[in-house]
């Protein structure tokens, strides 16, 4: 058997290194040879049989292991729903799977889960990270900026399964291409998601060049896989990419109209063409009212003008990449230090150790360094893409390290079998959803996530995928989770931004109560919460505040999107007990949930355990689970018809009437039956 | 620890057994408090935590234990504090000597006319040294025989969000870890029913508050567990501390009792490591819902010692802030960082400063007495920093820009020799000319008083073995230590 890293020989050798001056120069690395700048070469996969359970199955062979077995198919529909939806499936979505005698069911599940419009939204998450979506500024004073269409189009370009090479060329240049549209404007917003700067006194050479770098690291983070980041100041350590390489990156968008040290523009307006003969007929009235003050109604102007600015401000907005004639210059930056401007100067030029094509006779663009970046001869992307949607599906990578690929990454458990997804990814047209069918479809993919004792000894952090694995959801599906559980989900897709429930004072570092913020250049933030159907939306939609993000979604390990990034944390930590047992959305779910438990299940007790089971877990709940219930329910039952007023103050958390009907004791005391099912690992849990 | 751990974060039983084994250490913390002991009364427990950074035992011993940030928000002038330049006086109203800043980048003066600016308060002599510090700053003064300044200090960065970034995390780019993660995620935590890094902000007055990014105190690539519980003046202390209206501590303790029965019950079906972690969290919170309120509650503190504070229970300034700095050390924290904002002086520095020595001098000194009269200051250091410091030269009538050529920066406790200035700045306080030191020698001088040697404290993230103290280089400033 091969030798194999286990975790202590791991830090055996790493504490080994330390001795002998982990410090010191780095061992010479034979760059050429390194795996991932070599071609992709594709595996041969006897007809008729998923390259991804040929590929696992060869590697535990040499390894004398065997896959793990089905699992039952509650699971099976609980995990393909937080993974291709990020929501749970209905009890009743469960049962007819469950009973479905088709040989193909698990098949049609999928492909019905595909076309479901939610699956857009679960697969933007991972692509709003590594791009770092956001709808703040990020520096300083962290204003807001007009950037959400942006989200929308990507929602939607999952949904209709655009392909990944045009996903691809519309953001990085969808305002150069020929049939630029307002739709392929929109995706250039990707060019704008950086942090930038209004503070006073801030140099427009320092924040040019933070620009730029944050610009060459998303494109090194989210297709190419490699650590860019070390090329600013000096060669990459360990990866061939140089100086020169990252500035000539970064020339690529030197064409960008922005302001430097400035609040950025309103944007483009995202409108249909009634929406626009709407705001010229009001500026029409305007210049009209102006043209002719009317002497009888002496605030027409005023009236006009506050009519136009009102619909103006109405109308959904978006930066986007502007190319200016005049570009900047760009210049390498010896040590990366922007004050030091005798560097020479760069144009726009694909990394020199990389395949790439002659292009003659004039400079390139984006379009260029697009095409480039989702051609056949790139061995990055499609490798860089395909491992982190393994992880999407099997809980980690195949390369462990999903922003590094290159020499200080980890080399992929199953190199063959990255190489076949990149190269299936390729071939089929750069098609999304047939990867993502491919991997939901694999045995692999259907195997339980309980591990035998022989597994956890052979393999203990399933480098093999003789199983599956098992996790706790994102910060938005916990979220949304709840939501859907409970009731109070909005299922509307798209839209502006929202605010739900926040605790008070949390934006108080970023105001100054004895002064308006106004004097020193930035706003005072008060986090208005939204009221109606906002307050219900998925956690996608959460206003993501750079600087001070919401903290629920904060204590679950969603990125603050100041940087690209490829992997979340996934901790287990208090907060995240305080976030469920006490954020009035959560406590507010509960109680919802208790409504609905005492609403929709007429029946004994036990009865509506076990219904109210089947809404958060799509199981029956098993004797001890019922006895556990029992004792809380009396409990609590026996507390509130003690303490009226304590069961009315737990029923006032949250905007969302109960029913009147119910009193207000039994509610209560369901409440917080509702409120354990809520709060348990398994209903958090991908498994 | 490998990088790669860091996403599953103790997600497989097998390799948290490999590790402890490797390192010796039992399993001890997570999941050892039984439910039967949820509701019972809270008691100081000295268990410590496990340190993941694996620095046990220490390469050093240790001189300091636990670590009290004071972070001067907005770049506290060194010429109306610490750095006494009677040259800038004698040049007040002259241009300032081209060969000092020709070439150089400054912020918003930059390309304006440079104006020498007189220091706007007198200094005074304190201390067995006699040494100069602003007259404003008396306390401080009467305790400067405990206090190394150092005036040497330089930074990189000269606005400040990015200057903040560069003090607490060593880097001017977002999402690195910063310094209290770096040292919990190394030491682990002596504090069983507090976060081991808490972080306390409060205003000035003089309005010129800059708003301070959460990411000040985030864990960056470290495990999440490791970043700064900000303790609030105002509403909840922590987020979501507070049980719903209508629950009490003893309903909430029955539904955590309740939910912790059923994911035991779980876990033995599916043998998740997480559930035992999932379970120990959950105590840990509720722990925490008494803990943080019994903390933050001075009423217990005599009238002599809020007398020495110069606080008044709850009123969220910053020496409110420093008593429960000491309550928190007192409680095993490792690593305490308070905010206090408004020193952003572009205009009227002489204003104020006088705000900021209301403000902030009889806390420091009373800190200091404090730890001291307790047998704490031993191991206890506190270090005193802006982020950056302030020009020489006049910006509009009456105040100075940002600058990051000379600051006065002070530390004690924890090892340090009391009594002592260390370095200096040219004689119109524009730039650092005498053992000079930068951010990442303070961060190394820091990380050495905890044990821990800053070049082999290493984190492996996106190739590179990141350091609190940089990729560049970085000394411990050994002169000031006892």
């Amino acid at each position: 058997m091969p030798l194999r890293l286990t975790p202590a020989l791991t830090l055996l050798i790493a504490f080994a290194s330390m001795a002998v001056g982990g410090a010191g120069p780095p061992m010479p690395i034979t760059h050429l040879r390194h795996w991932s700048y070599e071609p992709p070469v594709k595996a041969m996969v006897p007809a008729g049989q998923n390259g991804v359970d040929t590929l696992v199955r060869r590697r535990l062979t040499e390894l004398g292991m065997k896959t793990s077995p089905e699992a039952d198919r509650r699971t099976l529909i609980r995990r393909l729903s937080f993974d291709l939806l990020g929501l749970p499936p209905t009890p009743r979505a469960v049962a007819s799977f469950e009973h479905d005698p088709a040989p193909d069911a698990y098949e049609q599940l999928v492909e019905r889960l595909l076309q479901d419009p939610h699956y857009g939204e679960r697969m933007a998450i991972s692509w709003l990270d590594v791009v770092r979506f956001a709808d703040t500024i990020g520096y300083h004073s962290d204003n807001g900026h007009n950037i959400w269409p942006y989200r929308d189009w990507i929602i939607r370009a999952f949904n209709e399964n655009k392909r990944f090479d045009r996903f691809t060329l519309e953001q990085v240049a969808g305002d150069l291409l020929p049939d630029a549209s307002q739709q392929t404007r929109v995706a250039s917003a990707f060019n704008r998601l950086i942090l930038s700067t209004a503070e006073t006194g801030a140099q427009k050479l320092d924040y040019a060049a933070r620009m730029l770098t944050d610009r060459v690291r998303a494109v090194g983070a989210a297709w190419l896989g490699q650590t860019t980041g070390c090329a600013q100041c000096h060669n990459h350590k360990f990866d061939p990419f140089t100086t020169r390489d990252f500035y000539s990156l970064g020339a690529f968008f030197a064409d960008l109209e922005e302001p430097i040290v400035a609040l950025p523009e309103d944007g483009m307006r995202v409108t249909t063409p009634e929406q626009e003969e709407r705001l010229a007929a009001l500026d029409a009235l305007l210049a009209e009212a102006k043209r002719k003050p009317d002497p009888t109604e002496p605030h027409t102007l005023e009236k006009a003008r506050k009519e136009r600015q009102l619909y103006y401000e109405s109308l959904p907005k978006v930066l986007v990449s502007i190319s200016m004639k005049e570009k900047r210059s760009v210049r390498i930056l010896p040590r990366g230090n922007w004050m030091d401007q005798s560097g020479e100067v760069v144009k726009p030029a694909l990394p020199h150790f990389l395949p790439r094509p002659t292009i003659e006779g004039r400079e390139l663009n984006r379009v260029d360094l697009a095409e480039w970046l989702v051609s056949r001869d790139n061995p990055l992307t499609a490798r860089t893409v395909m491992n982190r949607l393994w992880k999407q599906f099997f809980g980690a990578g195949l390369s462990r390290v999903l922003d590094d690929l290159g020499a200080q990454g980890e080399p992929p458990a199953n190199p063959a079998l990255l190489d076949w997804l990149a190269c299936e990814f390729m071939e089929s047209g750069w098609d999304m959803k047939h990867m993502v069918r491919c991997l939901v479809t694999s045995r692999t993919y259907r195997q339980v996530s309980v591990p035998t004792m022989a597994l956890l000894t052979a393999d203990p952090d399933n480098r093999t995928f003789a199983r599956q694995s098992r996790h706790r959801l994102e910060a938005e599906l916990v979220r949304d989770n709840a939501l859907a559980i409970c009731g109070l989900l909005v299922r509307r897709i798209g839209g502006p931004s929202v605010k739900p429930y926040q605790p008070e004072h949390y934006w108080q570092n970023l105001n100054d109560p004895s002064k308006g913020m106004t004097e020193l250049g930035f706003p005072e933030r008060e986090y208005r919460t939204d009221t109606g159907e906002s307050q219900y939306r998925r956690g996608l939609y959460v206003w993501w505040q750079r600087t001070a993000l919401h903290p629920a979604m904060l204590a679950f390990d969603a990125p603050s999107r100041e940087e690209c990034t490829a992997e979340r944390n996934r901790s287990n930590i208090p907060q995240q007990a305080l976030v469920m047992l006490n954020d009035p959305t959560f406590v507010e779910a509960a109680r919802m949930f208790a409504a609905r438990i005492l609403g929709e299940c007429r029946g004994t007790a036990r009865e509506r355990v076990t219904w109210a089971w089947q809404q958060a877990l799509q199981r029956d709940p098993d004797a001890g689970e019922l006895r556990t219930m029992h004792e809380l329910l009396a409990e609590r039952l026996a507390f509130y018809r003690a303490n009226g007023a304590a069961a009315e103050l737990l029923l006032m958390t949250g905007f969302a009437p109960t029913p009147a009907a119910l009193s207000p004791a039994e509610l209560a005391a369901w409440t917080h039956v509702a409120r354990v099912l809520l709060n348990l690992h398994e209903t958090i849990t991908r498994s | 620890m490998n990088r790669a751990d860091k996403s599953s974060d103790a997600s497989s039983a097998q390799a948290v057994v490999n590790r402890r084994a490797f390192l010796g250490r039992g399993a001890q913390g997570l999941g050892a408090v039984a439910l039967t002991s949820l509701l019972q009364p809270l008691r100081v427990s000295s268990a410590p935590v496990p340190a993941p950074g694996g620095i046990r035992p220490p390469p050093f011993p240790p001189k300091a234990r636990r670590v009290i940030w004071l972070s001067m928000a907005g770049g506290p002038s060194h010429l109306e504090t610490f750095d006494p330049k009677p040259k800038l006086t004698a040049m007040h109203g002259q241009p300032m000597p081209e060969s000092m800043t020709q070439g150089q980048q400054l912020a918003q003066l930059q390309g304006k006319k440079l104006i020498c600016f007189a220091p706007q308060h007198p200094f005074a002599k304190f201390g067995k040294n006699q040494a100069e510090i602003c007259a404003l700053f008396k306390n401080i003064g009467s305790v400067l025989d405990e206090i190394c300044l150092v005036r040497s200090m330089t930074t990189d960065a000269i606005n400040h969000d990015p200057a903040h970034m560069f003090m607490n995390t060593g880097s001017q780019i977002a999402g690195r870890p910063s310094m209290g993660a770096w040292v919990t995620y190394g030491l682990g935590s002596e504090a069983a029913e507090l976060p081991g890094f808490v972080v306390l902000t409060s205003l000035g007055r003089g309005g010129q508050n800059q708003p301070i990014a959460a990411r000040q105190w985030s864990s960056g690539f470290l495990p999440s567990r490791h970043q700064g519980v900000q303790l609030r003046g105002k509403g909840d202390p922590v987020l979501y501390l507070g049980n719903p209206s209508g629950v009490t501590r003893e309903i909430q303790g029955g539904d955590i009792a309740a939910i912790n029965r059923l994911n035991h019950r779980h876990d033995l079906q599916v043998e998740d490591p997480e559930i035992a972690t999932r379970i120990a969290q959950y105590e840990m919170a509720f722990r925490m819902q008494a803990s943080v309120p019994e903390l933050m509650d001075l009423s217990g503190e005599g009238r002599r010692t809020l007398e020495l504070y110069g606080c008044q229970p709850g009123d969220g300034s910053f020496a409110g802030n420093c008593l429960v700095a000491r309550r928190l050390a007192e409680r095993g924290v490792r690593f305490i960082q308070l905010y206090h904002k408004d020193w952003d002086h572009h205009s009227d520095v002489k204003e104020g400063i006088e705000f900021k020595a209301r403000e902030i001098d009889r806390a420091c000194m009373a800190l200091i007495v404090d730890l001291k009269q307790r047998g704490m200051i031993e191991d206890t250091l506190i270090i005193w920093a802006g982020e950056f410091s302030r020009t020489p030269m006049s910006q509009g009538s009456n105040g100075r820009d940002h600058h990051n050529r000379a600051m006065s920066v002070w530390l004690a406790g924890g090892g340090i020799r009391g009594g002592i200035v260390h370095g200096a700045s040219d004689e119109l306080g524009y730039a650092a000319v005498e053992n000079i030191t930068t951010v990442h020698d303070l961060h190394a001088t820091m990380l050495h008083q905890l044990g821990v040697d800053h070049d082999l404290f290493t984190f492996k993230f996106q190739g590179l073995d990141a350091k609190l103290s940089g990729v560049e280089g970085a000394s411990v400033i050994k002169a000031i230590l006892t």
